[in-house]
């Protein structure tokens, strides 16, 4: 684990998992002993489609540098069609944040399957490299929540 | 407007409605407010000139819950916003009797006064039968200006002056479109990602949270709203910062992502001059360009974008490919 020094910058980064595909892939991942960085704080929702886009803005809100969004591939759902909403939603929302002017990279959506455990740490690890690389998000965070 | 007044008082004294929704004058010549009248004699107030930019079709949800049925005056746009309220079982198409009136586009007094005209005590000639010219009382004397040149911005990407849903037509219609409906969009688009950013800094740090654009919007008609939640930090307060600007925006607009017509009702009633009709028309143009056309309110059947699917999507990544 690394120790973060005085002034230095650690992003904070939200991953919401699906229950049945993408946090067993998480778990897969762990337990295959692959890693991926302490900088992604994992959220479990039952279903890709239970994150509405104000559950992003909200931990844009709270100092998150990046949001990902992970649920299960297109036609894999638990519940039939709920990621297929999801991918609507989604799309319009980080086209919004495009538009409004927060960096494109800040967001992401990935579809990861419990079996792919390998396929999670890999993503996560190159959504913190991207979020490195852009710094600190500025644009998108309630100053009264920075600490 | 004489003929809407005799055909309201006909169709009350017949009994086939019971009150009339339309616009009565307001304290001064160019704010005419939605009105119900319930008796004939009432219905000497009301008017029907070149300020009549609100959409009543909001107005038809309590109508609904009234006995009788109403008569409800609706422009072109409007019927658009009329569907879709059919659409979402929030107006009972039964209880209301639709008279379509023609439009020759709605004017914004903000625009009268941008032409260095001040002082106005009253506008005349803005009827459906008006001169190209109205004429403008003010302190200073009698002013003129074209009608054209007065129009209400989303009057000049007019989706049309054919009325989508009605019982009768009253009135003619004349063109008003002259421009492209998403070019603003576009010139948006095309600029860099910290201009963006500051363009809409600058725009949102105008609101004051007076949630006129909510209330105004046809499409924002949930019996409880999340703006109103007292569990949520954002409830009935001026924004604090600018993070609460932004979301209030984001939010209000995807609330109406696939639902919206774009009557333009919440540029026209924001106090502060937000253009907030520019977020409503990208999620139209986004979802006209991944999904397919698609106008709200065009009928009564079709799906909206955001409650379907398609299993070949384009991927949310595509926002980062656009660029």
């Amino acid at each position: 684990m690394q120790i973060k020094e005085k002034g230095e910058w650690k992003p904070k980064i939200v991953a919401f998992c699906c229950n049945w595909c993408s946090y067993a892939g998480a778990d897969l991942a762990g337990s295959s002993r692959l890693s991926y960085p302490a900088d992604v704080k994992i959220i479990r929702v039952p279903c890709s489609c239970r994150v509405n886009p104000m559950f992003i803005l909200r931990a844009f809100e709270r100092g998150a540098d990046g949001v990902i969004l992970c649920g299960c591939h297109p036609g894999d759902c638990h519940y039939s069609t709920g990621n297929f909403y999801a991918r609507r939603r989604m799309t319009l929302l980080f086209s919004m944040l495009n538009y409004l002017g927060i960096e494109n990279g800040r967001t992401r959506v990935e579809w990861v399957s419990a079996a792919e455990g390998a396929k999670f740490s890999q993503t996560m690890n190159e959504f913190v490299e991207k979020i490195y690389s852009l710094g600190e998000n500025v644009r998108l965070g309630d100053l009264r929540c920075k600490n | 407007m004489q003929e809407l007044i005799t055909r309201a008082k006909e169709l009350l004294s017949l009994g086939m409605v019971s009150r009339v929704l339309g616009w009565r004058a307001g304290d001064l010549s160019y704010n005419p407010e939605p009105a119900f009248f319930e008796k004939e004699e009432e219905l000497g107030k009301l008017v029907y000139d070149g300020f009549c930019g609100a959409n009543l079709s909001k107005y038809m949800i309590e109508a609904s819950a009234l006995p009788g049925k109403t008569l409800v005056f609706l422009k072109p746009c409007d019927t658009y916003s009329f569907n879709q309220l059919i659409k979402e079982h929030r107006v009972d198409r039964e209880k209301a009797y639709v008279i379509g009136v023609g439009c020759r586009g709605k004017l914004d007094i903000e625009k009268i006064k941008a032409q260095g005209i001040k002082g106005i005590t009253s506008v005349s000639d803005t009827g459906l039968n008006g001169e190209d010219e109205i004429k403008i009382q003010t302190i200073y004397g009698e002013k003129t200006c074209t009608y054209n040149s007065a129009l209400l911005s989303r009057c000049h990407v007019c989706k049309g002056k054919e009325h989508k849903i009605y019982d009768e037509l009253m009135g003619e219609s004349r063109e008003t479109k002259d421009a492209e409906r998403f070019d603003e969009v576009k010139t948006i688009e095309a600029m860099s990602s910290e201009e963006r950013f500051a363009f809409f800094q600058k725009e949102l740090s105008k609101c004051i949270r007076c949630n006129a654009c909510r209330n105004v919007c046809p499409a924002c008609s949930c019996r409880k709203c999340v703006f109103d939640s007292t569990k949520f930090d954002s409830a009935q307060k001026a924004n604090v910062d600018s993070f609460e600007e932004k979301m209030f925006h984001i939010i209000r607009a995807f609330h109406v992502a696939g639902r919206c017509t774009d009557c333009g009702e919440c540029s026209r009633v924001c106090p502060q001059g937000i253009p907030l009709h520019l977020f409503n028309r990208k999620f139209i143009k986004d979802i006209d360009e991944f999904y397919g056309e698609f106008q709200a309110g065009e009928d009564i059947e079709t799906k909206g974008p955001l409650t379907s699917y398609t299993f070949e999507d384009v991927e949310p990544g595509i926002v980062k490919e656009r660029g």
